[in-house]
């Protein structure tokens, strides 16, 4: 790990309309680190990273990844980074392989090199006995595995993880933060991960920062952040932090559209 | 040209594979052909006006591919709402890329299934004058899907809602068909009407198709054509804008 910032955020301010959603944040995230960003339902989270990763524009302040403005230079940008979305985005009536294909030819991955580093990816990730099967048939686990093998597939210099393991079972966190630990230290991969468990957070993230009503509230290693609030768990900081009352996040178009596809079967 | 191939091969592979929603589209087709098409056949005859399937055969074609082009868009919004849409709005790569793999995709998928229902109108007893007009009708056909699906993509970029997409079947696609002149003769018809026929952009795919497989046509094939093209044209264009503007 350097100390050079890959990531740098300075100032950002994100409204819509009268709803300011990020408020004046800024933080830089290390190359080579492994770096968790913290906060309740709504605090801005994933309004952050979608600033980061192209899919928004900031209202104001500067962002920079690996040097380069994302607002102004999006095509370099996207290709030095992988991003494992809050909702899943794999095309699940395709399989596992083609996924992966679409996703490195989206990339410029020449053929024999995507060949090549699909298998080794999905083999890390055990998926490579099933690359022929449908995702749709995969369980939550295995599609956020899948996810984060393809996220990799154009060897990112960082890699996104937004709420990565939302509804998996104990045992598939435990597998994918171990395969995300070795890929850090393997390839030297910069990770920017949310997450609401602190259990992991607090497992495989160097620093982390907490974030609050669109504000960073506190920055600093798992310890540093117990010692400012005086507690001995960093969830009991978090806590501390961001106070106990529970955030409510409105209802989206996405939450319209999961109902129908409840209705008529589809995922 | 990588990313418009493998994003169109993706909309033709889930096609295939998805049976159950080829067979389901046939329904509608097939029931116009069997219930109006020999339904109305006789008073079609008495009036005058021929052979019924022969008359409506294009215009059940015409049907399919506008419905289905118009679907992509709705594929279009479960990839938006279920994110593989986001997969491709982070990638590296022009958003006319996209756009246009994901048109062409749509296209071919109309074009499919309207050389299905071709296929059954054949079985039916509908006669192309000439066989040689058989691929130049299928060009119009390509046509027609070509618009319907940037068509579908501009309203699947503009739209977040799947209700949304219900208001656009009811107010715009069956309008759309209904006015087309798919079913019922342009001749005749009282001012206003043929007035709104002449705005449909189907109007005139379903006129070219019936002019070049049955040699009967309103507008000139000519016309028709040169119609598709400029309407194409434009709504491709509008089609890439509005998913230019697509923000996640």
């Amino acid at each position: 790990m350097s100390d050079r910032p890959i990531i740098r955020v300075q100032h950002i301010v994100k409204s819509f309309g009268s709803v300011t959603a990020v408020d004046d944040v800024s933080f830089d995230v290390r190359a080579g680190e492994i770096f968790a960003f913290l906060g309740p339902n709504g605090a801005g989270k994933t309004t952050t990273i979608k600033m980061l990763t192209t899919l928004l524009r900031p209202t104001s302040g500067t962002l920079e990844l690996d040097g380069l403005d994302p607002t102004t230079h999006q095509t370099d940008v996207r290709k030095r980074f992988g991003v494992v979305f809050q909702d899943p985005s794999l095309d699940g009536e395709l399989t596992a392989w083609e996924n992966m294909d679409i996703h490195g030819v989206l990339y410029h991955v020449p053929r024999q090199a995507r060949r090549e580093r699909s298998e080794t990816l999905l083999t890390m990730f055990e998926l490579w006995d099933r690359r022929d099967d449908m995702v749709k048939t995969f369980s939550g686990g295995m599609k956020r595995r899948l996810e984060i093998a393809r996220g990799l597939l154009h060897t990112p210099k960082v890699l996104f993880l937004d709420e990565p393991t939302l509804g998996l079972d104990p045992q598939s966190r435990n597998q994918m933060w171990t395969h995300v630990q070795r890929l850090n230290k393997t390839e030297g991969v910069t990770v920017f991960l949310t997450t609401h468990y602190m259990d992991e957070a607090d497992r495989v993230a160097g620093r982390i920062a907490v974030i609050d009503h669109g504000r960073i509230v506190a920055t600093g290693s798992s310890g540093e952040l117990k010692e400012q609030t005086k507690t001995d768990s960093l969830e009991a900081a978090f806590l501390a932090l961001t106070g106990t009352t529970i955030r409510d996040e409105s209802a989206t178009a996405v939450d319209g559209v999961r109902a129908f596809a409840k209705v008529w079967g589809r995922r | 040209m990588g990313v418009i191939y493998i994003l169109w091969l993706r909309e033709v592979k889930k096609y295939l594979r998805s049976r159950v929603q080829i067979v389901a589209s046939l329904g509608g087709p097939l029931m116009y052909l069997g219930v109006l098409g020999f339904g109305l056949g006789a008073v079609f005859q008495r009036a005058g006006e021929g052979n019924y399937i022969q008359f409506m055969a294009p215009g059940v074609i015409g049907m399919t591919v506008l419905f289905t082009a118009m679907f992509s868009g709705i594929a279009m919004l479960w990839d938006r709402q279920f994110g593989f849409l986001k997969e491709t709005l982070v990638a590296p790569v022009p958003r006319l890329a996209i756009m246009v793999g994901r048109t062409l995709g749509g296209a071919t998928v109309a074009v499919l299934q309207g050389t299905l229902i071709f296929v059954v109108t054949l079985i039916a007893g509908f006669r192309p004058q000439s066989l040689l007009a058989v691929p130049l009708a299928f060009l119009v056909i390509a046509l027609i899907a070509v618009i319907f699906s940037a068509l579908a993509t501009a309203i699947g970029s503009s739209i977040k809602e799947m209700q949304g997409f219900q208001m656009v079947m009811n107010f715009l696609v069956m309008p759309l068909f209904f006015l087309s002149g798919a079913i019922y003769p342009l001749e005749g018809l009282p001012r206003a009407l043929a007035a709104l026929t002449r705005v449909d952009p189907l109007t005139y795919g379903v006129d070219g198709v019936r002019g070049l497989l049955t040699g009967r046509t309103h507008f000139g094939v000519a016309l028709d054509v040169a119609v598709l093209l400029g309407v194409g044209v434009l709504f491709v264009l509008f089609g890439a804008w509005r998913f230019s503007k697509i923000e996640a």
